[in-house]
């Protein structure tokens, strides 16, 4: 027999939703909406009037060759940043999780780059990254002018994406963690019995029983890199040099706001939408389904 | 006794109540700007001066720490019924404005609340940045500027240059020698300085960047930078940055082309003259260094700068009470008082030509600190006004900036021809035009 509790009053419930509802309406779909009003017009800044255009905004966006660069470069930008985090994060949570001398304090330690604000990680990364005075500039005394991300386009992507990547690791950290110490003792223990190595246990055993952990975080991930980038760039290159670290979210930005392209930059944002709406979905609809070991 | 304290104290109450009472009485309005640092302290001052100089009005002047930001937030707050009395708008950022009707034109605002102001007085080339394209001036002048070159005298010294360099080759036989004498840097260069690289080049040699006398005439107006001499400009640019006479300077690199110029690590830069106060105040004490008109090609009839900087815009929407308080503001500003002191404690040029001979006629300019600043003055009226100095006036131009800024780049660092750099430019900024007037169709150009 089914045990549910229901009220009988039919307005109580949504009273008691109301609240939530409202807030989801208020900064969820009334933008959303906004946005959508404006990606179809051709909207003033000042607000003095606007033109109904259709679908112009979006086939002058899908005849750029540069915006499909910028959704290209946001696309290598995803898929690095995300997979160097989460080898970063995996790597160290296998250690961690063994038993070893000072487990404990890695445990806390490793999660501390999650709680810095990107645009102080962004800062802190520029300089060690600075061709002139960083860390990484010293190799430019070895053979000089090798590094320099404020000239050279594809340095000063991979120096976002490291930073990124870097920030990210806490976060994939604790899920990894979590998910490797969920796997019961036993079955690590019985397969050493069997003389598996640590690393075969780890390839055989552990690697495939965090799957689902692992796919869930692969979404956040990406859809992190496609949103989250925007403080990083801003304080890092600010789109340069000649755009060459202009991804889907700083273009927004940059025409919107600085541009006052705001027809423009809505219609890009509602592409940027479809596009984490598309993630999410394959999230829930297949990932959460089909990947189940018990 | 007792009597006597309670008597004192309701005189003093009574006496409070009427200290108090012309100050909540003054009429509040608000003043947003987009200046920071230094020279936020620096408006803070005036307004202090104007709730200082009378009783009926009181400024609440904010800031919103860079012209972009204020931009946005004066646009938001518009749209919300929530704006300012005044905002200070950058002059890209002019045109927007000028179209979407949310403001009180200044001759309107001080001719409607009995204020007379002799709009002739004001520098011509400032005032027609600023004006319709019927001459009616729609902003207040407030803080003008405009680019001038900078010199570090001991590195001319050295080569045994006499004066400063009046012209390019003058430039460039200079950072040559610069560079045998053992300076590393001679021209500090950011390719995203478009504003004194290219656009002061093209108003200063007469060079148009786009059709209709830079979109004076009309929304319909075409990029045309890629057919003038600027063409051969970038290309020089380029030659001299491969033989590393001109070196990147940026935040990017480390070092912005001006902290390079005052710290000694590079000899020459171009900048705002607005940068003067601020050199004088953080040069390293053994730099040495003066500031000169942009130079120009031998035997060029030079022409006027263009005028830098933001105007005061009055927005629609608020009470007469208000517009009264924005009036008496403007006008305070406008006294010869005023415009000398807001000129000497920034670089700023004074707007007006009695404030400006007023200052000379002191001996301002005499000495060193401010030596030197009428130079700028000298280069915003120089030669008979064209079409192609009066100001810019095209729509989503500071997108534009960003497209020059990487065909300049693009030409330095990735080796792309200068003429496919710039035709590329001019490709993107005309479909910008296109997009901006269609979002204006219908509206007619002041």
């Amino acid at each position: 027999m089914e045990r549910r509790a229901y009220y009988r009053n039919k307005t109580l419930p949504w009273l008691l939703i109301a609240p939530q509802l409202l807030l989801v309406f208020v900064f969820f779909y009334w933008p959303t909406a906004q946005a959508l009003y404006w990606a179809v017009t051709l909207e003033q800044p000042w607000g003095g009037g606007n033109a109904f255009v259709g679908f112009d905004n979006f086939m002058l966006l899908f005849a750029d060759s540069r915006y499909w660069a910028t959704v290209f470069r946001s696309g290598i930008y995803a898929v690095l940043a995300t997979g160097l985090s989460m080898a970063g994060a995996l790597t160290l949570a296998l250690f961690a999780d063994r038993q070893l001398k000072g487990t404990r304090l890695f445990q806390s330690v490793y999660i501390w780059p999650y709680a810095i604000a990107a645009p102080a990680a962004g800062v802190a990364f520029r300089f060690m990254f600075s061709p002139q005075a960083g860390l990484v500039g010293m190799i430019n005394q070895v053979w000089p002018g090798i590094w320099d991300p404020s000239v050279i386009g594809w340095q000063a992507l991979l120096m976002v994406i490291v930073c990124h990547a870097w920030l990210g690791i806490g976060y994939n950290f604790v899920f990894f963690l979590a998910a490797l110490q969920m796997i019961p003792r036993t079955i690590s223990e019985a397969g050493a019995m069997d003389g598996a190595r640590p690393l075969q246990r780890m390839l055989d055993l552990q690697l495939p029983l965090i799957a689902p952990t692992t796919f869930f975080l692969l979404i956040i991930n990406l859809i992190s890199s496609f949103t989250d980038s925007f403080g990083l760039i801003d304080t890092m290159t600010e789109g340069g040099p000649v755009g060459a670290t202009e991804l889907m979210v700083y273009k927004i930005y940059f025409d919107g706001f600085k541009g006052l392209d705001y027809s423009g930059a809505a219609a890009q944002s509602i592409v940027l939408m479809v596009l984490v709406i598309a993630l999410t979905f394959i999230q829930f609809k297949w990932v959460e389904r089909r990947i189940h070991y018990t | 006794m007792k009597r006597n304290l309670l008597l004192t104290a309701a005189l003093a109450s009574a006496l409070a109540g009427l200290a108090s009472a012309p100050a909540s009485a003054a009429t509040k309005f608000d003043f947003w700007y987009g200046l920071s640092g230094d020279l936020s302290e620096r408006v803070q001052d005036v307004c202090k001066r104007f709730n200082a100089s009378q009783t009926d009005y009181e400024i609440v002047c904010t800031s919103q720490n860079d012209y972009d930001t204020n931009l946005q937030n004066t646009i938001a707050a518009f749209r919300a019924n929530k704006q300012p009395t005044i905002t200070q708008i950058f002059d890209a950022g002019t045109l927007d404005l000028m179209l979407s009707g949310a403001y009180m034109p200044i001759g309107q605002l001080m001719s409607e609340n009995g204020y007379k102001i002799d709009w002739d007085n004001y520098l011509k080339g400032i005032r027609s940045y600023y004006s319709t394209s019927k001459g009616e001036l729609l902003s207040m002048p407030f803080n003008s500027s405009t680019a001038m070159i900078y010199y570090n005298t001991d590195a001319l010294a050295k080569i045994g240059f006499t004066g400063v360099p009046q012209t390019w080759e003058e430039v460039e036989d200079v950072a040559r020698r610069e560079k045998a004498a053992g300076y590393d840097c001679p021209v500090a260069f950011d390719p995203t300085g478009v504003w004194q690289w290219f656009e002061q080049f093209s108003a200063i040699h007469n060079q148009p960047i786009a059709s209709n006398g830079n979109g004076f005439g009309g929304l319909n107006a075409e990029y045309v930078f890629n057919k003038t001499k600027f063409v051969d400009q970038l290309t020089w640019y380029k030659k001299m940055f491969d033989e590393g006479l001109f070196v990147h300077k940026s935040k990017a690199a480390g070092e912005t082309p001006n902290d390079a110029f005052i710290n000694g690590h590079c000899q020459i830069t171009s900048s705002s003259v607005a940068d003067h106060g601020t050199f004088t105040k953080q040069a390293k004490p053994e730099v040495h260094w003066t500031m000169a008109m942009l130079p120009v090609w031998a035997g060029t009839d030079r022409k006027n700068s263009f005028v830098g900087g933001a105007s005061l815009w009055t927005l629609k929407g608020k009470s007469a009470e208000e517009y009264k308080g924005a009036a008496a503001f403007f006008n305070f500003l406008a006294t010869p008082e005023s415009a000398e002191f807001w000129s000497t404690v920034t670089g700023y040029v004074p707007v007006t030509m009695t404030g400006f001979e007023a200052m000379k006629a002191k001996g301002f300019y005499d000495a060193a600190p401010y030596k030197g600043r009428e130079l700028a003055i000298a280069s915003l009226t120089y030669g008979e006004a064209t079409e192609n100095t009066h100001g810019i006036r095209l729509g989503n131009y500071v997108t534009m900036r960003k497209e020059v800024g990487d065909a300049i780049s693009q030409v330095m660092f990735n080796n792309v021809p200068v003429q496919q750099a710039l035709d590329t430019a001019v490709e993107h900024g005309n479909a910008l035009l296109r997009k901006f007037e269609k979002t204006y169709a219908g509206v007619q150009l002041p």
